[in-house]
């Protein structure tokens, strides 16, 4: 039923080698409280798998449910201009109580993003990133946040480090050896 | 006729059947009916209740996509066996943009012409309709109660109703 998710593209926000054999897609919200949960998680995760892991965090903010959570996206994705989008992410998430315009902007301080790069953010120039994102999650049956993939398939299993690592490193396997 | 009967799981109406029409409380004083709604796509989406987790996830995400299936042209209507007051609440506080209609008296009865009336807990089954604009049932989808669908098969539906529609609705 579903297309699939999007694969990996030029403006997707990766972490870890391209040629990983194993590549985990998190679909979150800087403002949901399950992300926040997952983050420190996926974390754990990241540095248990090392250079065998390609990390990918797409946009899903759900803007009727989370008052800030629009202008945390385009925030992450001006820093992402800036080159600095994972700390934009990491600061984003570990300051989930604190996402506010003016929290907002204090973060832009801390990245070095000029006043003018955020005015324009928050204006919406990077809604169509968003956007193509979230309907890309939509159309690859992201049903909440956060959803995950290993290498394009959900991942429905418990979100703790162990089974999340069991999952990837099973993936990475039979992509290392194909099944004869 | 099959409305006095509980239906078994997977008697949903399917593909090709012509939608019963109806009437339900979309507030205290409006009524919506199938038939208003003529000339459009129509998303029909039943489920068990206000407030219970995964409707919350799963009307809160349809809120988020809703522009997507107004490119279809197509509405998205929420049904449950709440009453007007309940689906008042719950509207207001997850900001919905689309209507919650009550099919609270004779409870659960256009459910149960639907198919998917779920008579031992008294609510309707977590399904889904898409409805083209002539009235016929175009796709049908009963997901497991706890699960959250998902829009992705509803989008299908609806690009594969109106290709024409959604590739003028993308130029725009």
């Amino acid at each position: 039923m579903t297309h699939g998710i999007p694969p990996i593209a030029a403006d997707d926000h990766v972490l870890g080698p391209s040629d990983a054999p194993v590549t985990l897609v998190e679909y979150g919200d800087y403002q949901c409280p399950y992300c926040g949960e997952a983050y420190p998680i996926l974390k754990a995760v990241q540095q248990e798998m090392g250079s065998r892991l390609r990390f990918v965090f797409r946009n899903f903010p759900l803007v009727d449910m989370h008052v800030h959570a629009r202008r945390a996206a385009q925030l992450a994705e001006a820093a992402a201009d800036a080159g600095v989008f994972w700390p934009a992410h990491d600061m984003l998430f570990e300051n989930q109580d604190a996402l506010d315009d003016r929290s907002l902007a204090h973060y832009g301080d801390r990245l070095g993003l000029d006043r003018a790069a955020l005015v324009s953010a928050f204006a919406g120039r990077y809604d169509d990133k968003i956007e193509r994102d979230f309907i890309g999650g939509i159309r690859g049956g992201v049903n909440g946040t956060p959803s995950l993939f290993i290498n394009g398939l959900r991942y429905e299993g418990p979100r703790d480090v162990e089974s999340i690592v069991a999952a990837l490193r099973d993936s990475a396997g039979r992509v290392a050896q194909p099944a004869l | 006729m099959a409305e006095q009967m509980a239906p078994a799981p997977g008697a949903h109406l399917p593909p090709g059947t012509r939608a019963p029409d109806f009437t339900l409380p979309a507030t205290p004083d409006q009524r919506l009916s199938l038939a208003e709604m003529r000339g459009h796509p129509v998303i029909l989406a039943f489920y068990p209740a206000d407030w219970s987790p995964v409707c919350g996830d799963e009307v809160s995400l349809f809120n988020e996509v809703l522009p997507e299936f107004h490119r279809f042209g197509a509405q998205l209507v929420g049904i449950s066996t709440d009453g007007v007051w309940c689906h008042a609440a719950f509207a207001a506080e997850r900001k919905l943009h689309f209507p919650l209609l009550a099919d609270f008296e004779p409870k659960g009865e256009v459910a149960r012409r639907y198919g998917v009336y779920r008579a031992a807990e008294g609510v309707a089954d977590r399904a889904l309709f898409v409805i083209d604009a002539e009235g016929v049932i175009r796709w049908s989808y009963v997901s497991p109660l706890g699960i959250n669908p998902g829009a992705d098969g509803i989008l299908e539906a609806l690009e594969q109703l109106s290709p024409q529609t959604h590739a003028e609705g993308a130029a725009a």
